[in-house]
């Protein structure tokens, strides 16, 4: 067998894994990595302006397409430079393999030029990572990688390759299996635990599921509506679980949680039994933990054994893949229908319209995402930043599709939209996708623009411009008595930041323009960039103020209450 | 931390990184190790660690729910509630004069220790045991004058035919593509 040198080994195990995409940048230590890739011209490489778009764009990717995201970083500030994407993809269980360059082999631990020990660094951010010092282990670590990536809980690996092993020569095996002794992901539920959870769900009078990520994830989406649809259990969605439910149907009720709906924070506090499949208990979803739920028996099915019981107290533990074991659960739940229970639901929704809409002539930052909504079909993808509007975003999300929400949700990354909405794209070439931007967070990630023109991306960015770091403006204006202190800065004129960056920019200031511009976005076979300049002084409603309970949630003020109207 | 203290048994891979891994995990939930000690296990490519901390028993078990979670770790137990032998290992140097050190010896018998070296004016008594005795052994020794102290730290093994592994790797031995040993670069290592 022929030796080739470590990054085309490298380049061999990534068709292996039936990857198509990287999403990198060079740099010294990794070069051979470069070198290697128009042997391999069926994988694209994306180049990025900054690494963290890398680890974000591969982030987004991976949510959609289901598959692992790959990234690429050179050594030192390249490395470092990912720390925050690897982050945000281990809070958000996303599979993302990062591989690094490294300083040679011989100088580590000596301060090498751009030497930074990443995998010391993100020991506590990733679900593994490995330095390779051997050409030979090349193979086996990124088969490794992938492995551990994509199986049971996904999470980030990254594999850290000096540039002289990626340099020596070796024959290339791939391992047909990988053997972990110390990783063994289990994936049926205990029979016995799962009938208990049918006995409890039978018994119960107001169940509720609380569907998160897990369901996504899984692929769960068909059986979790099996399991609400046999005994019509209403069924809550958290953040990242948005879509694996469907948005439009009766039994959805929404987002929990700070700014979730009204009804389903009271619904939580009202319920017997809840059923939280693929969900951790945020405490943005959950609230003072020790007044959360108090009337519930709590049925927690995950496939992560460390999160059964670490925030609340669990009655029946379910560890498996949360598709596997709704599969077991589903035949021995017995057929119901709640009526009384749904109708609670019901009653809750007309009393407290949560986000119902003020009239009003000015531009209303829920207003244009609603629209946006409505305008782009129920096929489109969308990605959005982190602060006001991430929550209106997720508000308004009533859709369908189990992709089609990606967001920052644990770490709150703000800036993760653009850079989110590239790897969208890259995974859905055909379909529209929108960046629902905040106009302080566009401002950290909008150097990415520029791979709209390069790569022809037909990316549609609505950037929600309040003017303001909207959330932290909207915590200073309700528990730091309106000391409006670093909220406002000073802000480029963003339409001809995108025609200076090669795509269309258009300036929303009147209402009447919103729908026409959303529909002109939409006909424009580019990229557009609309910068919606809405109301400045507008707060995200229903809000639980942190640390009270989720019976504490404050619903939406009248309208004559709102600073805009006064 | 509030609780008592736990004895934590854990099989890991023996290689580079492992134990920054480990403790990583102790660190973010803000645990102090009382002791640690490390070494060879019965099978080859598979230390063997010993923690004890000081917590109350739910935090205890999620933060060794958390170890799991590291690759490497190939198995990990609270043996606290199980019946185990447990000893710790202490060297101890103490000044001696002509005059006093039959009395050192006197006492170094008594607790069934042991002189494994002599100086004019010092000895160092090697003792095994549990950490009580030891503690005792070193309150008897003090007055004397401590000049030097090391302690290893628990180790503890369940009492009976229990094996701490389960099934025995069909090749025998834990080592995956990192080959123990023989020839490759080596940066840091596990111990």
């Amino acid at each position: 067998m022929t030796k080739i040198n470590g990054a085309e080994i490298i380049m061999e195990c990534l068709r292996k894994e039936g990857v198509e995409i990287i999403f990198g940048y060079p740099g010294g230590a990794n070069l051979p990595m470069y070198d290697a890739l128009k042997k391999y011209p069926d994988i694209k490489h994306v180049l990025v302006r900054h690494e963290q778009s890398a680890a974000h764009a591969a982030d987004a990717y991976a949510r959609v397409s289901g598959k692992a995201g790959v990234a690429w970083a050179t050594s030192g500030p390249g490395a470092t430079n990912l720390v925050t994407g690897i982050a945000n993809a281990w809070m958000d269980s996303v599979p993302l393999v990062c591989i690094t360059g490294q300083v040679v082999s011989w100088l580590l631990g000596r301060d090498g030029f751009q030497e930074a020990d990443i995998t010391g660094i993100t020991i506590p951010i990733v679900k593994h990572n490995v330095l390779v010092l051997d050409v030979e282990d090349i193979a086996p670590a990124i088969a490794e990688a992938f492995h551990i990536a994509t199986t049971g809980r996904p999470g980030p690996v990254l594999v850290d390759i000096p540039r002289d092993v990626q340099q020596q020569l070796c024959e290339f095996e791939y391992p047909e299996k990988v053997d972990l002794p110390g990783y063994q992901p289990t994936v049926k539920g205990h029979p016995q635990q799962v009938k208990r959870a049918a006995q409890l769900i039978d018994e119960s009078e107001k169940p509720l599921i609380l569907a998160g990520h897990g369901v996504v994830i899984a692929r769960a989406a068909e059986e979790l509506r099996e399991l609400a649809e046999k005994a019509q259990i209403p069924v809550v969605t958290t953040l990242l679980g948005l879509g694996g439910f469907p948005g439009t149907h009766e039994l959805n009720m929404g987002m929990p949680g700070m700014h979730g709906m009204y009804w389903n924070n009271l619904g939580i506090q009202e319920a017997d039994v809840i059923v939280a499949i693929g969900m951790r208990f945020d405490d943005r979803v959950t609230g003072a933990l020790k007044d959360f739920a108090p009337n519930a028996k709590i049925i927690h099915i995950d496939i992560d054994p460390a999160e059964i019981g670490k925030n609340v107290k669990t009655l029946v533990p379910i560890v498996g893949d949360v598709k596997a074991v709704l599969q077991q659960l589903i035949p021995h739940v017995k057929p119901a229908r709640h009526d009384a229970w749904r109708g609670w639901f019901a009653d809750m929704r007309q009393k407290h319209p949560s986000i119902a809409i003020p009239e009003t002539d000015k531009i209303l930052p829920q207003y244009v995402i609603k629209k946006i909504y409505e305008l782009s079909g129920p096929k489109a993808y969308y990605a959005t930043g982190v602060g006001q509007h991430q929550m209106w975003a997720a508000q308004y999300f009533w859709g369908d599709n189990p992709y089609s929400f990606v967001t920052s949700g644990g770490l709150g990354t703000m800036g993760f939209e653009v850079p989110a909405a590239i790897g969208v794209q890259f995974a859905r070439p055909k379909d529209t996708v929108w960046a629902f931007c905040g106009d302080g967070g566009f401002q950290m990630t909008m150097q990415e623009l520029a791979l709209c023109t390069e790569y022809e991306l037909p990316i549609k960015f609505a950037i929600i411009n309040n003017n303001y770091l909207g959330m932290v403006r909207q915590w200073q204006d309700t528990f730091y008595a309106g000391n409006k202190e670093s909220v406002r800065m000073f802000q480029p004129d963003f339409v001809k930041l995108a025609e200076a960056m090669g795509i269309t920019g258009i300036r929303v200031s009147d209402k009447a323009m919103v729908e026409s511009s959303i529909e002109a976005a939409l006909r424009h076979p580019g990229a557009v960039l609309i910068d919606f300049q809405v109301e400045e002084i507008e707060d995200v409603y229903p809000m639980m103020p942190p640390g009270v309970s989720l019976s504490d949630t404050i619903d939406q003020p009248k309208v004559e209450q709102r600073e805009y109207a006064r | 931390m509030s609780g008592r203290i736990h004895t934590i048994v854990a099989l890991v891979e023996n290689r580079p990184g492992v134990l920054n891994k480990i403790a990583s995990k102790w660190r973010q939930r803000a645990f102090n190790i009382e002791s640690l000690t490390v070494g060879h296990s019965e099978v080859p490519g598979l230390s063997r660690m010993t923690f004890t901390v000081d917590g109350a028993a739910h935090d205890i078990e999620q933060v060794t729910k958390q170890l799991y979670k590291v690759i490497e770790v190939v198995k990990i137990t609270d043996v606290t509630d199980e019946q185990t032998v447990a000893r710790e290992l202490a060297l101890i140097k103490v000044a001696t004069t002509k005059e006093n050190r039959s009395s050192i010896i006197e006492i170094v018998d008594v607790f069934r220790a042991r002189v494994v070296d002599v100086a004019t004016d010092s000895v160092v008594i090697e003792a095994t045991g549990m950490e009580d005795k030891i503690d005792a052994l070193i309150g008897m020794l003090t007055p004397f004058g401590l000049k030097e102290l090391v302690r290893t730290g628990r180790v503890a093994m369940v009492r009976g035919g229990t094996p701490a592994l389960p099934e025995a790797p069909a090749d025998g031995a834990f080592h995956r593509y990192r080959s123990a040993g023989e020839g490759k670069p080596k940066v840091g290592s596990l111990i």
